[in-house]
């Protein structure tokens, strides 16, 4: 399915929850509602013309203008076509849905992404931080993050 | 008689005081063990928090997180888009060729750089053989978890063959900084071509007699077979990649599938796992798919340098990398599955964010999907099959 096709499907099923979208871009890109993503994905994946079944990567974005943002790769093994879906939250409100139920690889993708920006992963089954330290302060990815001078009582040499 | 004043309250009056730290409380006959951080059977430095009723695993939380070294915040303070490739180096310091080829091809897809084919040739052949450097450990390593110790040995010994090569090229032997975006730090050396057909002939009589030591080994195949089966369907929902995938049966290989490099132009073949000992995606099938896949990489590397091209390996090297505004995820093949670099350009000499997708990661979550109901000692050997090196889960 070509990416207009994939974005008319969405937009035919959720209507105001596909926002933008550049699909002339060399990678073309839907922007859908945070609060969404479950549902969004559910029909990704399970309806037989689209059939995303593989999440290649997840990633948390700074746009260092007061939003948050995700970056889905999706990936379908069955039709060989792909898509990069985004979603934004600012950084006063971070909260968007997570899809951990839909492709369990979303799971410790997104524990890293709250983990290293702070954006809270609604109806994730274990958000916890992955890999700093759980007593951490701050969230090292975003682009307002500065190192600080004392952790736990030990000086930070840099 | 326990004091109850010298014990925490909670101890003593709230019953579901013993919780796993994913919150979920133990039964009357369940108890917690650790394994790791310093465990030789983890691959470095990775924590198991296992769940235990007798022998029988219950429940597996893998605590990552202790080789993290911000290779993401890095790349961001980094002047110049050349100087991250050290650090993607040290990511999977077992395949360094694969990640610096992964990130190198990233940049160039932004900027839409061409390389001469003398450098894609190159590149293959110091990635095939990094990706037998790479299994030849994986391998040893995981005779070693299962008790034969000698297999271990022996793939040390053709490994290093292996490293001479790549000493002889660019002067490392574990972190190379070999390929640069849009060409090579170094062209080959002379003789090289001759000595990596030496080496192809030296190697292939040495994977028959890894089949004969450990492969069809009896009691190799009976610690292996039916055990660790990870389906297809959740293969694919958790998004393995790699010999993990392949080995349960999925025929899918970023080089045929999303072809980079000039992989299209040689004869060789996915390799995938098909219960010759027991279940589709058992451990031995995802360790045989490895053995089959350096026979396989022979076969290319003896291709590419019977059809090596001439040419300058850096004329297409840029002076100045700056990228136009715009992103871009490319997904490469490491010896460990899909490696994707996602690059976001903001038009200024560095890189605005960069995320690897590292396969370690990704298949190392799956272990408690699969290893749940298995014995202890079955855990070990399907932690050696998914092959993680930790300096890549937590880059």
């Amino acid at each position: 399915m070509s990416p207009q096709e994939i974005q008319d499907s969405l937009k035919t099923k959720f209507g105001d929850a596909v926002l933008e979208s550049k699909l002339d871009a060399p990678q073309p890109w839907i922007k859908i509602a945070p609060n969404k993503a479950k549902s969004i994905g559910f029909f990704l994946r399970d309806e037989p013309s689209l059939q995303f079944d593989f999440m290649s990567c997840l990633s948390g974005v700074d746009y260092n203008d007061g939003n948050l943002g995700i970056v889905y790769h999706l990936y379908s093994m069955a039709h060989k076509h792909k898509i990069v879906l985004k979603a934004s939250c600012t950084k006063d409100n971070p909260n968007i849905q997570s899809v951990s139920e839909v492709w369990g690889t979303a799971n410790w993708h997104e524990r890293e992404v709250f983990d290293m920006f702070g954006i809270y992963f609604d109806e994730h089954p274990d958000l916890r931080r992955i890999l700093c330290p759980d007593d951490y302060p701050g969230f090292p990815l975003r682009k307002d993050f500065k190192v600080p001078e004392f952790y736990n009582g030990m000086k930070v040499p840099y | 008689m326990i004091d109850s004043k010298v014990l925490p309250t909670d101890y003593v009056t709230q019953p579901g005081r013993f919780r796993t730290s994913t919150g979920k409380t133990l039964k009357t006959d369940e108890m917690i063990i650790n394994m790791g951080p310093q465990h030789p059977s983890t691959h470095g430095v990775l924590r198991l928090e296992i769940v235990v009723d007798g022998e029988i695993v219950v429940d597996v939380i893998p605590h990552i997180g202790y080789l993290h070294r911000c290779f993401e915040k890095h790349a961001e303070y980094m002047t110049n888009y050349q100087q991250v490739i050290p650090y993607a180096d040290r990511m999977d310091y077992l395949a360094s060729m694969n990640n610096d080829w992964a990130y190198a091809l990233a940049v160039e897809r932004l900027m839409k750089i061409e390389v001469p084919p003398r450098v894609e040739y190159i590149r293959v052949i110091m990635a095939e053989l990094n990706r037998i450097a790479s299994h030849l450990i994986a391998v040893g390593t995981f005779g070693i978890d299962m008790g034969a110790f000698t297999p271990f040995l022996w793939c040390f010994r053709d490994r290093e063959r292996i490293l001479d090569l790549f000493e002889m090229t660019c002067g490392a032997r574990l972190l190379y900084n070999y390929i640069w975006v849009g060409g090579l730090s170094h062209d080959l050396p002379a003789k090289f071509v001759e000595k990596a057909k030496d080496f192809c002939q030296y190697f292939k009589p040495n994977i028959v007699e890894l089949n004969s030591l450990l492969t069809y080994n009896e009691i190799f195949i009976k610690r292996t077979a039916n055990v660790g089966v990870l389906p297809k369907d959740v293969a694919v929902n958790y998004a393995c990649s790699g010999p993990m995938l392949r080995g349960s049966g999925i025929s899918w290989d970023l080089r045929r599938a999303d072809p980079y490099g000039v992989y299209d132009k040689f004869d060789w073949e996915v390799q995938i796992g098909e219960g010759e000992m027991g279940q589709v995606g058992d451990v031995w099938d995802r360790y045989i798919v490895k053995v089959r896949e350096m026979e396989q990489s022979v076969k290319i590397i003896e291709q590419a340098l019977a059809a090596i091209p001439e040419g300058n390996v850096q004329s297409a090297i840029p002076k100045r990398i700056r990228p136009e505004h715009g992103e871009i995820y490319v997904r490469t093949e490491s010896p460990r599955g899909e490696l994707g670099f996602y690059i976001i350009s903001d038009g200024s000499t560095s890189p605005y964010r960069v995320k690897a997708r590292s396969p370690a990661f990704v298949n190392l979550s799956v272990l408690p999907e699969i290893a749940q109901g298995c014995m202890i000692a079955d855990l070990v050997a399907i932690v050696g099959s998914t092959d993680i090196v930790l300096g890549e889960v937590d880059r």
